[in-house]
């Protein structure tokens, strides 16, 4: 079964300088003019911005917004999806991400993701992780058991679980099971981390954990998070994004915009008057 | 007022179970008494000779089972798979039909067209066309299972697999397919105890032996058209004869729903928490 690939239509336009979070920082992922329909329903609207390598950004904005249907297109993971059509230019460490050439499974190799609801395989906890390293051609059983411990270990899991590596992945509470899904993405090596809403379905706990967790993988990653909690993007992020509606209404640094928002929407939002 | 209706539901429940108890209690009070280790190990003897047993019949049934399940199951699945991952396209749509006038289909039509396909043919009556026959029967009740089972594995298994670079089929066959395993093999053991107990596809595919028969191009016995052999001849100790591999039918049937349960079971444990 080939992988269904839907080529977009790339519009030509004139390369409009995006607004830039941090001009000073290198950027990762450069949108431009991205704009994306669900059969004839637009869910996102002309969306510029350059995302910083390094950093945490963070998206929010009310349900529906479109806020995951952003994330999703930086992994192409919405080619899946039936009558989906994308214009605009994404480019990811400087390479086109809709160029025909470009394979998609390199691409996700290159930017992992995390999903809303944890979603372990129902297969033990070590080959959880290995699943990704297997799928490129993992190397020697040491290779992969040190990948394995290397992952576990940067997800902050390696300790809980390094005795029982052979259980079922399901056997973990549901914090455990979202940092194993961390590990399973890091342990591909991507350049960028994709999570959406990994927190939603956590305590406060476990949620402190994963932000923790963020800001120690941000060293190494670019993260790019989607959030229902403007706490969260306050504590977390570095960046922020406002989507309402599919137009991207404000980015930039998170203690701008959550101090001094320039845009009356993104105050009203903040402040809890809507969303 | 809640009370009617729970006494109502009950009674309804209580009339379901009544013909299962009656069936049992007669097939046990009249096979059990025939029912001896002789029975599955020795050959049916000659009218008049008391005793012998079916273990020809019963080496044919598992024979013809083990048959229709090689035909079935690969078949059955990999359709099961396709259905499942291509819902909407018109080859599933047709198929899936397909398969829902083949489940209703009389069995002793199936029969027919294996014994106008697998046995004029060849101008004998074999093991092979009866396998075929109960294969076919097979085929339509494993495909929708298995398409069913595999709708219930949550989309967001594949997401991730796929997030990780896996190939559409990489996902199905390391991720979506394990996790739907413990049902499917559930479903091949329902539909295993299903066939088990066909007569009509048989009576004029394998037909029967006298003999012990393992070879595929022979006919072969089978439990339930030795039952029927014996059950409408004259004589009472083939009457026994017959309630006995009856009661042995029932057990096997039994014993397939039970294993069907500990198969689940065993795969849930290392599935899920």
């Amino acid at each position: 079964m080939p992988e269904v690939r839907i080529r977009p239509a790339v519009k030509v336009s004139a390369p409009r300088p995006a607004p830039s979070a941090a001009s000073a920082d290198p950027s990762m992922i450069e949108i431009e003019d991205l704009t994306l329909h669900y059969g004839t329903k637009p869910a996102l609207k002309g969306i510029s911005m350059s995302i910083p390598k390094n950093k945490v950004t963070a998206f929010i904005g009310p349900s529906g917004c479109g806020k995951t249907t952003l994330l999703r297109c930086l992994n192409r993971m919405n080619d899946l999806i039936d009558g989906v059509r994308i214009e605009g230019r994404i480019r990811i460490g400087g390479r086109e991400i809709h160029d025909g050439s470009l394979d998609v499974i390199d691409l996700r190799k290159r930017v992992g993701m995390v999903f809303q609801k944890s979603n372990p395989f129902p297969k033990s906890i070590y080959d959880n992780v290995a699943y990704g390293p297997r799928i490129l051609g993992a190397g020697s059983r040491v290779d992969l058991d040190a990948t394995v411990e290397r992952s576990l270990g940067a997800a902050a899991l390696w300790d809980e679980v390094r005795d029982r590596l052979h259980e079922s992945a399901l056997r973990l509470s549901g914090g455990q099971q979202q940092r194993l899904c961390i590990a399973r993405a890091i342990a591909v090596e991507p350049e960028v981390l994709l999570m959406d809403e990994p927190c939603s379905a956590l305590d406060p706990i476990a949620t402190a954990r994963i932000e923790e967790l963020m800001e120690e993988l941000k060293a190494r990653y670019t993260i790019v998070v989607v959030t229902h909690n403007m706490q969260q993007a306050a504590r977390a992020s570095d960046v922020t994004g406002f989507l309402l509606l599919g137009e991207l209404v404000e980015f930039g640094e998170t203690a701008t915009i959550f101090t001094t928002p320039r845009d009356r929407r993104t105050e009203d939002y903040i402040t809890g008057r809507f969303g | 007022m809640s009370g009617i209706v729970v006494s109502f539901c009950a009674g309804s429940v209580l009339l379901a179970l009544i013909p299962l108890g009656f069936i049992l209690f007669f097939a046990l009070r009249q096979g059990l008494p025939a029912l001896g280790w002789a029975f599955f190990t020795q050959m049916p003897r000659p009218v008049g000779e008391p005793g012998g047993g079916m273990a020809n019949a019963i080496a044919g049934t598992l024979i013809l089972v083990g048959l229709a399940s090689l035909i079935a199951v690969p078949i059955g699945v990999v359709s099961g798979i396709y259905l499942s991952e291509y819902r909407k396209s018109l080859l599933s749509t047709a198929a899936r039909f397909s398969a829902d006038v083949l489940n209703g289909v009389p069995s002793i039509v199936i029969g027919l067209f294996a014994y106008s396909v697998a046995v004029l043919p060849f101008r004998r009556f074999t093991a092979a066309a009866g396998g075929l026959a109960l294969g076919i029967m097979m085929i339509p009740l494993i495909v929708r299972t298995t398409e069913e089972l595999l709708n219930l594995v949550p989309e967001t298994l594949r997401d991730g697999a796929l997030a990780l670079g896996a190939t559409r089929a990489r996902a199905v066959a390391t991720v979506i397919l394990p996790a739907a395993l413990p049902g499917i093999v559930t479903g091949v053991l329902v539909a295993l105890a299903r066939i088990a107990g066909e007569t009509a596809p048989l009576l004029f595919t394998a037909f029967n032996n006298r003999y012990w028969s393992a070879r595929l191009d022979q006919p072969i016995s089978s439990l339930t058209v030795q039952v029927y052999t014996y059950a409408i001849s004259p004589y009472d100790d083939w009457h026994r004869q017959a309630w006995a591999g009856a009661t042995v039918l029932i057990g096997a049937v039994l014993l397939c729903s039970l294993l069907a349960r500990l198969a689940t079971r065993r795969l849930e444990r290392m599935h899920r928490p």
